[in-house]
């Protein structure tokens, strides 16, 4: 519980960092961050905009302090401001649906790739320079130097366009109504995710079998699984519940890092694939020079991220029972 | 796990000393090393072959990389042999004078993110207490903060980043795991009887940490340097490809959004997305390589031994 409760500050430290970066990134830019933004939306941008996008960032008259605290209080109120690119809509209903579309895509495809990379590292470790070594570990590798956003173009015009096997572009058949009880609506649904998706498992994997896999090296040269190889007991045994439940706990800890990797990777997938999730919508806010709707997705993003960490602590605290 | 790194370095030291008697053959035979193993070999072929395409780019492919020479979308031919882009222009050329800019940003932000690491990662091992935590807690802050969405959004509030801006924003996002690397083997480093033996004797600590801890970690530092490199291309291909780079520029990253932009997708022009993938992944693919041998060598333990096989 300890450990919990100190990854939980630690969470809370970072999400505070991120919110303030947020503050700062706008005023960090050379010249007046207001000019900046007004003057790119010249002629174009309706006053009361303006002044929606002065309030939401803070850019009130006063102190730097005065700002923050101005920032701040708009955010615990849940007030990200409003739309540029769709004025007057509050940025948080555009956000809103992306997310459930992004932590289902990513969510979905990120778990899978964890479970099927680990399994295979397992076994590669298991069986050193085996079958599963040779094979899979050089195309692991052959992947990994690709960007994602280009296999996932690859994957579009291959499976989406020279094949048709796939339909291409939005996360349903958009002549359809939104109705989640409807099996052809579902089965639109899984049709037009399953590109993407394939596309997130296939970048994402070989990261985590590398990883499992030196993990599972160490701690087979380890005496406790000697031991266990001497005391006759199976060899599925010893691989899954003496080798591989201690090799994993690397893995757990090591999320963090390739988590925000993998969503930042995911992403631009989206965009390749025109999914309308987060990474769609803010690279749209970007293009759209959009800036409210930007820093608010960044944060919502910022913010799933360290959810899913905590739950891999949570992982991590059932595994290990030192931790407890 | 801590002992058994001690041991290997005590041993790996040996030869270092032999080699010191003879310092004529310090370099030859630390090149023995690597191009004693075959991954790194090969890796280190293939980024000669795109430093050789770097210097040579005038050379290779000469003329304007963005003027119309040809029809839009013409496929592959003797001609263009990379076909050409929407707007008649020759791939070709653009992926060789690419390779240059591509280049020169991913080694000189890996060099600059690199500095960043050993400053504060050794500074946090080294010194520890409150300035080890207080280091610490930013490094893991940024390092679960998600690079790329924060780079974009900063990226973002620039109106028309250049090469310089963006390795500015690299360097200030990316330095976290490198620095953590780091930390922990100066902590390593920081309690080995050397570094006792040399603090008894009165060295200086600038002087401990420049010739007594530094070398020790230089495979580290090197493995870091490189991973650095491959992250930065890949992330200032991403740049460029959703919008963030100059479009006028001349990298491989360009080409892929005008690629995008331009539809090449949806009219089959696969010749112009296809070669700067494959650039990017062939010097993603040679820097790993070099990186596994860098880890071969230094830690046996991820090699199979025939012995062992049989």
């Amino acid at each position: 519980m300890r450990f919990l409760f100190r990854r939980l500050t630690f969470y809370i430290v970072a999400a505070f960092a991120a919110i303030t970066l947020n503050f700062f990134i706008p005023r960090m830019m050379v010249g007046d961050p207001v000019q900046l933004m007004f003057a790119q939306f010249q002629g174009r941008l309706d006053p009361r905009a303006m002044e929606s996008l002065k309030e939401t960032f803070g850019f009130v008259q006063g102190p730097l302090l005065q700002q923050y605290i101005t920032y701040l209080t708009n955010l615990f109120q849940g007030n990200f401001g409003l739309s540029v690119s769709s004025f007057p809509v509050p940025v948080i209903e555009l956000i809103g649906p992306s997310l459930a579309w992004t932590v289902r895509l990513i969510g979905f495809s990120t778990i899978l790739a964890f479970i099927i990379g680990t399994i295979l590292g397992v076994f590669a470790a298991w069986r050193r320079g085996g079958g599963i070594d040779n094979i899979f570990l050089p195309i692991a590798s052959v992947v990994g130097a690709f960007p994602f956003f280009w296999i996932a173009m690859v994957v579009l015009y291959l499976f989406g366009l020279v094949w048709k096997w796939f339909p291409i572009g939005h996360a349903y058949d958009v002549s359809m109504q939104v109705d989640w009880g409807n099996p052809t609506f579902l089965s639109s649904v899984v049709q037009h995710s399953l590109m993407p998706l394939c596309t997130i498992i296939i970048t994402a994997i070989g990261g985590w079998m590398l990883g499992m896999r030196n993990n599972m090296i160490g701690v087979l040269s380890q005496d406790y699984v000697t031991m266990a190889q001497a005391k006759g007991l199976s060899d599925r045994r010893v691989m899954l519940v003496y080798a591989a439940r201690n090799a994993i706990l690397p893995s757990l800890t090591g999320f963090a890092m390739s988590l925000g990797f993998v969503v930042g990777g995911a992403l631009v997938v989206e965009l390749v694939f025109a999914y309308p999730g987060m990474g769609y919508t803010l690279l749209r806010a970007v293009q759209g020079r959009d800036y409210p709707l930007m820093q608010a997705v960044f944060l919502v993003i910022t913010l799933a991220v360290l959810a899913a960490n905590f739950a891999a602590d949570i992982m991590y605290v059932l595994l290990d029972p030192r931790a407890r | 796990m801590g002992q058994e790194k001690q041991i290997r370095m005590t041993t790996a030291l040996e030869p270092a000393k032999t080699t010191r008697s003879e310092p004529r053959l310090a370099l030859p035979g630390w090149m023995r090393t690597i191009l004693g193993n075959r991954k790194a070999t090969i890796g280190l072929l293939i980024l000669l072959m795109f430093l050789l395409v770097a210097i040579f780019a005038p050379v290779i492919a000469p003329g304007e990389p963005n003027k119309m020479v040809g029809r839009p979308h013409e496929r592959p031919s003797a001609e263009h042999i990379f076909g050409t882009s929407r707007q008649g222009q020759d791939i070709f050329t653009q992926i060789v004078q690419g390779t240059r800019s591509s280049l020169i940003v991913g080694f000189g932000t890996g060099t600059i993110i690199i500095f960043l690491c050993i400053i504060i990662g050794v500074t946090s091992g080294f010194v520890g207490g409150v300035v080890d935590e207080v280091l610490s807690l930013i490094t893991n802050v940024f390092l679960i903060l998600p690079g790329l969405p924060l780079i974009i959004v900063v990226a973002g509030w620039v109106e028309q980043p250049g090469p310089a801006t963006v390795m500015l924003v690299l360097s200030l996002t990316s330095w976290a795991f490198g620095a953590r690397v780091l930390r922990s083997q100066t902590l390593v480093l920081r309690n080995s009887d050397f570094v006792a033996a040399a603090r008894t004797s009165g060295e200086p600590t600038w002087r401990i940490v420049l010739f007594e801890i530094l070398p020790n970690m230089t495979s580290l530092v090197a493995s870091s340097w490189i991973g650095a490199v491959i992250f930065v291309i890949l992330t200032e291909a991403t740049l460029s490809f959703v919008g963030l780079g100059n479009p006028n520029a001349v990298t491989w990253g360009t080409t892929l959004y005008w690629a995008q932009n331009n539809q090449a997708l949806l009219t089959g022009a696969w010749w112009t997305f296809v070669p700067p993938g494959v650039c990017i992944a062939l010097i993603g693919f040679a820097l790993t390589m070099i990186n596994y041998g860098i880890d071969e060598i230094t830690n046996p333990r991820l090699t199979v031994e025939k012995s062992e096989k049989e």
